[in-house]
């Protein structure tokens, strides 16, 4: 009895989270993201299987490397390691200060962003064909050694004379 | 025991020995720049001063009520203000309770975040006619700022205009047209709520002296504008002449919004027989000429100039008048046309709406006093959304973390507890940190009673009231 209890535990441990058993279903019914507030972000990765190790690459070029894990989103987890990656909205899609560029082969390998992303990051400076909001990226193991970077963003650059580049 | 009175414990203590710094403006500007400051410095005492005696600025009173999320910066901000090092004193002016001079004697560092206040005036006839606001006291209005609190507008009328084609100018379309039902979940303040349930508005315009290339409101307000329940969008297709062609040469940004716009052009959407449905009317290519009024100064329309545009650019083309006039007949206009900060000390000099700086510091020759800062729209100029004004905050508060650093240490100011014997014998009333815990609280509670997430005090005297209880 006690033996098939825990074994079942160890299953349901297994399962989460959830998104990772099942990635192509959560994609193909487009769940409503479920903003937790960083708490997940702090639990270390329970196993290797988990672990996803990605780098955040700061507006002056500093590389810090951080042991993610599937599930992590990248806004919270940057402020676990004390990236300067704002947030303002609290990942409601209100804002765009987690604004980051992730390099062309994750790019493709992430959920198409949506409408609403799309349309706050129209209103970023320094938008590029790879810019997307850090907050709606959730790493998955695909996304080992991903790069993702901060962009130069102050309205001052852009007075200096910066014009986004067309696409 | 709260944060600020185990610090009140200890308040002869260290602060002292670090650098003092005062920022005047307790809105998104100043406690983005608080936020750095703290991060970055090892030691640092903030005194955040605000003119009113409740914290965040157009965080508060500019963001519209249905965009509950944006508000949800204020979680970061009030971490800011609970930190041990960091002081909100509200309900002071500068330039009238306390002058720059005094807190540039006091402080090491002065930083002015008190942001962009006043209109910028058409300057046409007749623009002081009743009915015609500006859309910032409009705005002010229906988020409960006590200095807009009382503003006499009459909504019993068909037809609105607004002058102006930004995001602030969809926000009043969108809050004027929006079914009042959905309004009464926000925390749109019940004064508005009860002017407009009763109001009779059935179509706004929304002109602009260019084009649909040149719009400044962004896709997101657009998209919800379109989305409105009841509300038909309007367009002059020949104002889109040749625009589908440009489409694909422009930038991301403007080449989505356009297309967005041409979708909703090819909809060819009616004007119907059915009571409920309120039309909302983009006019492009006109700049108002004059204000019509009848013989008791109500507004009756608007003189309009046909324009044409010139330049190669298309996204900066200029516009030019021609001889050709037209009237917009309407009972309500509002201008939005953008705003210019005040000068809010006699020691300051404004330039163009806001103060000439350079990366933020505030050049000027008396180098006895501490050093001078200024960041946000009284800085920029009131442009950019707040992804804007915290890069400029975090930018100008690194620059200040820089010049901090070189200051010698013998020299320690005094810092409120010098300058608060000059505001003590102006006001009585400073609101601390608790003092707006108080305010919220009570707003909050009041807001729960009648469904709403909270119902502001649109009264001075009564915010001072409750956060003295």
């Amino acid at each position: 009895m006690f033996q098939s209890v825990l074994k079942s535990y160890r299953i349901v441990k297994k399962l989460k989270p959830f998104t990772t058993t099942f990635p192509s279903i959560c994609r193909g019914i487009h769940m409503t993201p479920i903003f937790r507030h960083g708490e997940y972000e702090w639990q270390d990765p329970r196993s290797e299987d988990e672990v996803v190790n990605i780098v955040y690459i700061d507006k002056d070029g500093n590389k810090t490397k951080v042991r993610g894990k599937v599930g992590d989103n990248v806004l919270y987890l940057a402020h676990r390691y004390e990236i300067p990656m704002e947030g303002a909205c609290e990942a409601s899609l209100a804002c765009t200060t987690c604004h980051v560029y992730v390099p062309p082969e994750y790019f493709d390998k992430l959920p198409p962003s949506e409408e609403k992303e799309d349309d706050l990051l129209d209103m970023a400076p320094f938008l590029k064909e790879n810019s997307r909001l850090g907050c709606q990226i959730t790493l998955t193991k695909d996304m080992e050694g991903l790069e993702v970077q901060l962009p130069q963003a102050t309205r001052n650059f852009y007075v200096d004379g910066h014009k986004p580049k067309p696409h | 025991m709260s944060y600020k009175l185990i610090k009140r414990l200890f308040s002869s203590s260290p602060y002292k020995k670090c650098p003092q710094v005062c920022i005047v403006g307790a809105g998104p500007a100043g406690f983005y720049a608080a936020m750095h400051l703290t991060k970055k410095l090892e030691a640092v005492n903030i005194d955040i001063l605000e003119k009113l005696p409740v914290p965040f600025g157009l965080i508060r009173y500019g963001v519209a009520p249905d965009h509950p999320e944006v508000k949800n910066v204020i979680n970061q901000f009030t971490k800011v203000a609970q930190q041990a090092n960091v002081n909100f004193y509200g309900n002071i002016t500068l330039g009238k309770d306390v002058h720059l001079e005094q807190l540039r004697q006091n402080y090491d560092a002065v930083l002015l975040t008190y942001g962009a206040e006043e209109d910028k005036l058409l300057g046409i006839e007749n623009e002081d006619a009743s009915n015609v606001f500006a859309a910032r006291n409009f705005v002010g209005w229906y988020n409960g700022l006590p200095a807009d609190k009382d503003l006499k507008i009459d909504l019993s009328c068909n037809t609105a205009a607004i002058l102006g084609q930004g995001n602030v100018a969809l926000d009043v379309a969108r809050i004027l047209l929006t079914p009042i039902d959905e309004l009464t979940k926000t925390d749109i303040t019940e004064h508005s709520l009860s002017v407009l349930s009763e109001s009779k508005l059935k179509e706004i315009y929304l002109v602009g002296r260019r084009g649909p290339l040149q719009v400044a409101f962004t896709i997101k307000e657009l998209r919800e504008q379109l989305k409105l329940k009841n509300c038909r969008t309007i367009w002059n297709e020949k104002d889109f002449q040749d625009v589908e062609k440009i489409v694909p040469s422009l930038p991301r940004p403007r080449k989505r919004l356009t297309e967005l716009m041409l979708k909703s052009v090819n909809e060819k959407q009616t004007i119907v027989d059915d009571p409920n449905i309120k039309y909302f009317k983009p006019k492009f290519f006109r700049s108002p000429n004059k204000f019509l009024v009848d013989d008791k100064k109500q507004l009756a329309g608007i003189e309009l100039t046909c324009n044409i545009l010139v330049g190669d650019n298309l996204e900066s083309q200029k516009c030019v008048p021609t001889d050709e006039k037209e009237i917009l007949n309407c009972d309500l206009a509002f201008r939005s046309i953008g705003y210019k900060s005040v000068k809010a000390d006699k020691d300051l000099t404004l330039k163009q709406g806001c103060i000439p700086n350079d990366k933020g510091v505030v050049e000027d020759a008396s180098s006895d006093l501490a050093k001078l800062y200024v960041a946000g729209w009284l800085g920029t100029g009131p442009v950019g959304v707040i992804l804007h004004t915290m890069g400029n905050a975090f930018q100008v508060a690194k620059v200040m973390c820089e010049d901090l650093g070189k200051l010698s240490n013998t020299q320690t100011k005094a810092g409120f507890e010098e300058v608060k014997k000059t505001i003590a014998q102006n006001n009585g009333n400073v609101i601390d940190w608790t003092g707006w815990e108080r305010i919220d609280t009570y707003e909050v509670e009041n807001g729960k009673k009648i469904g709403k997430p909270r119902e502001k005090i649109c009264d001075v005297e009564k915010m001072i009231e409750v956060a003295k209880a």
